[in-house]
């Protein structure tokens, strides 16, 4: 056989290994799918939203689990955007290049692919331990913010990186300052990339489980975090509480630990229907941030 | 004929890193006219027109010595408001570089950012400035368009009438035809020569036929060496050193 028939060989016969890969990573990741939902979508319904936990599975529901994933997001973001954002850009935009501005970056790179159960840890130590927060809402968004922090720095630097030199330079040239010209040109050029990274930011957060199990995050929550605005009939009538962040809380993915751990059957039927809410939740955020992507893409 | 003087280069050498682009430069910049700085590649035209409002601060391994004064005010002294500068010294680039924001914005940023806010007056500048870059009655039904939809020699156009919004005696072209089609690189050098009347303009380029055509006075560099500099035609017509005359015709370059 000559060598260029050879050659043609391992080419389809490349083609088709790469066929099965691709296709077994579909299938395997399709079956899952389809498995979860059989198992828990006759849990789904208002029910299940509205009700907490409880010791029997068909009268359980996520209802302290979605609030609490809603107030650990927030937290979450208070902290980790304009963290994030602004070290971004001042390690982008304003920092000079030398052997300490290495270092940081590197590090940083490094930080983004730490184990996130290395973070709960971490705010085990310093948030609960030092600081005295308690298994409460602040410490957790505290510690998926610190979590989240490095792909948002990166991130926003790749977008401002992707805005060309000669929008800036149109702008010096015009006679603005440099925060005119990041202000008003860098920031709008970058800002749908930026969103990009940070709602893909988000999306792991939320499914993060490890750092918050570290922290001792309860898993059987029948209340609410205080709720940051009530209505009352005495003046003011409106009561304005930051209470919640230091309240307790559960989110999805413990709950739904939790629910697998259990030995009942109905208990899983639970679980399921949790991924399944899990699911569409990262779903649709990184569908959002793919739109986003797909319309930031190079407008000059 | 003596002209007035509005750029004077004295000593101008320039380095990126340790490579040195400009080697020594002196020359005087004549108010109202056109001044050609022409020459082949990597000749440091277009880092000598980058001195001129400082672009070149931009890059973190550059570094000037030698005086360039303008107006008499040494524009590397260190008490230099460098963003009053560039008001007085516009620039338009190489390739047409608008916002990605609308055709009206475009012109309007300049004046918005010292802190103008007045409706009517923007308006007002965002019309005049439009019509000195000839540009106004191709787009005034569609202000509030993206720059970025228009044809490559407008958005050349609403990068000069950018650059006019915000009133500058100077103008720097970087090489800003070098993305244009024929026609659209013809309708720039008219606005060019138009503009001189009340403007100091200087062209970076490498095309001696349009230095030729649009230029009263032209400097011709080499390797980071000013040749020679004089009134184009006679540059064109009886250049006094040989590399000069070889570059002309074509002989290099």
């Amino acid at each position: 056989m000559s060598s260029r028939k050879l050659d043609k060989k391992v080419d389809s016969a490349f083609k088709f290994v790469g066929l099965a890969a691709t296709l077994f990573g579909l299938v395997v990741l399709a079956a899952l799918v389809v498995d979860v939902v059989s198992d828990g979508y006759h849990r789904l319904g208002w029910d299940f939203f509205t009700s907490f936990p409880s010791r029997k599975p068909e009268q359980a529901g996520i209802f302290s689990a979605w609030v609490g994933t809603i107030w650990i997001m927030i937290t979450t973001a208070i902290f980790a955007i304009p963290l994030g954002i602004g070290s971004g850009i001042y390690m982008e935009e304003y920092a000079k290049r030398n052997r300490w501005t290495d270092f940081i970056e590197i590090n940083i790179a490094n930080l983004a692919g730490v184990p996130s159960v290395i973070y709960g840890i971490l705010g085990l130590g310093v948030f609960i331990r030092l600081m005295h927060l308690d298994r409460s809402v602040l410490a957790g968004g505290l510690i998926l913010a610190l979590l989240i922090l490095p792909v948002i720095i990166l991130s926003t630097r790749e977008a401002l990186r992707s805005v060309p030199s000669s929008i800036r330079e149109a702008s010096y040239a015009l006679g603005a300052t440099k925060w005119q010209t990041i202000r008003h040109q860098v920031l709008p050029a970058g800002f749908g990339n930026i969103l990009t990274g940070v709602i893909l930011a988000m999306s792991r957060a939320i499914g993060e489980t490890a750092p918050l199990i570290t922290i001792g995050a309860l898993t059987y929550i029948p209340f609410l975090p205080t709720n940051p605005v009530a209505f009352n009939k005495e003046i003011p009538y409106i009561h304005v509480s930051l209470q919640g962040f230091f309240d307790p809380f559960t989110v999805l993915p413990i709950q739904i630990f939790n629910w697998v751990s259990r030995p009942q059957k109905g208990f899983l039927a639970d679980a399921a229907a949790g991924i399944i809410v899990l699911l569409t939740i990262t779903l649709a955020m990184n569908a959002a941030a793919i739109y986003l992507r797909y319309k930031n893409q190079k407008r000059w | 004929m003596k002209q007035d003087v509005v750029i004077q280069i004295q000593g101008a050498n320039s380095f990126y890193g340790k490579k040195q682009i400009l080697k020594d430069v002196t020359l005087d910049i004549p108010a109202q006219t056109v001044t050609a700085l022409m020459g082949p590649s990597g000749c440091g035209k277009s880092t000598l027109i980058r001195c001129f409002n400082r672009m070149n601060d931009l890059i973190s391994n550059f570094r000037f010595e030698g005086k360039i004064l303008y107006k008499g005010v040494d524009l590397y002294a260190k008490d230099v408001d460098i963003t009053d500068l560039r008001r007085e010294i516009g620039m338009v680039f190489q390739k047409p570089n608008p916002f990605p924001k609308s055709i009206y914005e475009n012109v309007a940023y300049g004046v918005r950012i010292q802190g103008i806010t007045d409706r009517e007056f923007i308006d007002g500048v965002v019309e005049e400035s439009l019509k000195k870059a000839a540009l106004w009655e191709e787009v005034k039904d569609r202000l509030h368009e993206s720059a970025l939809s228009l044809s490559g020699g407008q958005q050349q156009r609403i990068c000069i009438a950018r650059a006019l919004a915000v009133k500058p005696h100077v103008i720097l072209f970087d090489e800003p035809c070098s993305a244009l089609d024929p026609i659209a690189t013809a309708k720039i050098e008219e606005l060019i020569t138009e503009l001189k009347r009340n403007y100091t303009i200087i062209v970076v380029t490498h095309n001696t036929a349009q230095a030729a055509r649009v230029s009263d006075f032209t400097a011709f560099l080499y390797l980071g060496d000013l040749i020679e500099f004089g009134p184009t035609a006679r540059i064109f017509t009886v250049p006094q050193d040989k590399r000069t005359e070889e570059y002309l015709t074509g002989k290099f370059g």
